[in-house]
């Protein structure tokens, strides 16, 4: 914090001046950021013609409870399977990305063996690829063997994480010390006994922190979902909200959309919000390897 | 008890040596076998999707003769096309905007951030984080709505205050709108690594400069930004990565202004509905590719002109 330097030949005063104008321009920014979020709590809170009629930036009837039993019902319960849905692609993809992904960062930092510096390269040139121009010809050679509109079609593309093996390399290089690894294959443990028991309890962080990413990353998805998935009972949230929000733009039939979508839209980014607030230690954690090396 | 265990260890050390070439053998498969669940599943859906996509890009189905090879025919038709064109020309000027804007906004509140120069430090990092966490479709749609002529907040304060509706969904003001969208979820996620990097720079080489009584933006520019100038690459290539496959923010606002974005209004859109309303998977294919190469192009020569910079610095 006291990382600035009291610099002779300038007051205190002037120091306290730049410090409040600095703060008052971040101010805005922060009020720029949080903009939208407040607007979609305010609007979460009206009835569809609130929403029309009065100033979209404060409070005026408080109808939050009725809209959100108008989302949970909606359409016999949908919203329900889409939150269902979300969490359990979110999940299944986190859990075995964050696996597979330390398991092989583990390897390339602690085995030298044949093919693993060429192997390396072609992972982490990968990254570079964007995932939206695979989601096309992935969904065609998963319709030659019957997978699409099934819940794999989702979670088995979601399991590679390229950026993750290459976290967890640089976490294993940096935390697992050889010397406990040499003292467990001293004991006679066999080399998977000793990731599973000796070198996972150290790469738990780091794996939290792939977990977290990757878990965000299905959560928010929508390409991938929207091409592969169109049976609207295995939509996650982002695909249903959006096919709800061209309903309710195009006139939407006898019922006002509008209140659904909003209060919809607050419900699917809540768990998200506030699993980035709580593990907010992790995924810093995970920039902050990111950009260590390179 | 000191002896016995002298005994064992010599006894476990013959062990050892018996069992060596077996155990050499299975030693060497190992690193195999760990890395085998990732390859398997990066080989499926990362390496044959786009071999697959490779190989159907130079094929066409047509009337007479069904799935016939065609060499580059789709890609010479895809450099032809002018609705090709317009969605690259379109992300070319949305990038040369808002690439720098972000970048540059993530930048001063990184210096800010790490210099301590100002209060609820703390507080900033994660509002400004906070964006990022909400899904790309969730932010446009709320976005959608504030930009909304009928109810959006925008609309009401300026017909408060007699002024002419803002015409944010408008052919003029769409592309703006959405680099607002984009600047809104992204900037405080490069901030975020471009804080990490400043915060892994060693205490004495940040301090350096202010010895000599330099003054501290003289500081940022001179000393602190050529120390994470890595990781600022790294953003900037990532921004225009993500410029060119722009697609989830523009699908949703079209349900807002359908005649404004129109199918070709990003080259993904355009792939996307080559693929699944016209039906034409070895030409969507050919044009996925087709981007691939203009965003290696512009990536290649980004990075070329600032390494020249960087070495002339």
């Amino acid at each position: 914090m006291a990382s600035v330097p009291a610099r002779s030949g300038k007051s205190s005063g002037d120091l306290l001046g730049s410090r409040v104008v600095i703060t008052g321009f971040l101010l805005v920014f922060l009020a720029y950021s949080l903009l939208p979020l407040f607007y979609l709590i305010v609007s979460a809170t009206k009835d569809g013609s609130a929403l029309f009629s009065t100033f979209g930036l404060w409070f005026a009837s408080f109808d939050l409870f009725a809209n959100l039993k108008a989302v949970f019902t909606y359409d016999g319960g949908v919203f329900v399977n889409w939150l269902l849905n979300t969490a359990y692609y979110s999940v299944i993809s986190a859990v075995g990305a964050a696996f597979v992904a330390t398991i092989a960062g583990y390897t390339f930092a602690k085995f030298r063996f044949r093919g693993r510096t060429l192997l390396f390269a072609v992972i982490l040139g990968s990254i570079m690829v964007p995932p939206t121009a695979l989601v096309i010809p992935t969904y065609l050679l998963l319709s030659k063997v019957a997978l699409v509109n099934t819940p794999f079609a989702v979670i088995l593309p979601s399991l590679i994480s390229p950026f993750g093996v290459y976290l967890m390399r640089v976490y294993a290089e940096q935390s697992v010390p050889d010397d406990l690894l040499d003292a467990a294959r001293v004991d006679g443990a066999g080399e998977f006994r000793i990731f599973w028991s000796v070198a996972l309890r150290v790469l738990a962080p780091g794996f939290v922190t792939v977990l977290l990413l990757s878990f965000v990353t299905t959560w928010n998805n929508y390409f991938l979902p929207l091409v592969v998935l169109n049976n609207p009972k295995l939509y996650p949230l982002t695909v249903g909200l959006a096919s709800l929000n061209r309903v309710a733009s195009a006139g939407g039939g006898a019922q006002n959309l509008y209140p659904i979508v909003i209060t919809g839209a607050l419900v699917s980014i809540l768990p998200i919000i506030v699993a980035f607030l709580f593990l907010q230690r992790y995924w810093q954690g995970g920039l902050t390897f990111g950009s260590l090396k390179d | 008890m000191v002896s016995q265990g002298a005994q064992s260890t010599k006894g476990g050390g013959e062990r050892t040596e018996a069992g060596v070439s077996g155990g050499r053998r299975r030693q060497a498969a190992i690193p195999y076998v760990f890395l085998a669940p990732f390859l398997i599943l990066f080989v499926t859906f990362l390496i044959l999707p786009l071999a697959y996509a490779l190989v159907i890009s130079v094929y066409a189905d047509k009337l007479v003769g069904g799935n016939v090879f065609v060499g580059f025919e789709n890609y010479k038709q895809a450099l032809g096309d002018p609705g090709f064109w317009d969605g690259v020309r379109r992300m070319i000027y949305f990038g040369i905007f808002q690439v720098p804007v972000m970048l540059g906004l993530a930048l001063v509140f990184a210096l800010l951030l790490d210099s301590g120069a100002a209060w609820f430090t703390t507080l900033f990092r994660l509002g400004f984080f906070i964006p990022y966490a909400v899904p790309s479709v969730v932010a446009a749609l709320i976005w959608g709505y504030l930009y909304g002529p009928t109810f959006g907040p925008f609309s009401q304060l300026a017909d408060y205050l007699g002024l002419p509706t803002p015409a944010f969904l408008s052919d003029t003001w769409m592309l703006p709108s959405i680099a607002n969208v984009v600047t809104w979820e992204f900037t405080g996620y490069n901030m975020i690594i471009m804080y990490a990097a400043l915060q892994a720079v060693p205490r004495e080489v940040r301090d350096a400069g202010a010895v000599d009584g330099a003054k501290p933006w003289q500081i940022a520019l001179y000393i602190r930004i050529p120390l994470i100038f890595p990781a600022i690459l790294l953003t900037a290539v990532f921004s225009i990565i993500g410029t060119f496959q722009l697609f989830n923010e523009p699908s949703v606002l079209q349900a807002l202004a359908p005649g404004v974005i129109t199918d070709h209004y990003t080259p993904n859109l355009y792939a996307y509905g080559l693929a699944f309303t016209n039906q034409e998977y070895n030409y969507s294919a050919a044009v996925s590719f087709a981007l691939g190469a203009v965003v290696v192009v512009f990536s290649y020569v980004f990075m070329l002109v600032t390494n020249r910079r960087e070495v002339r610095a």
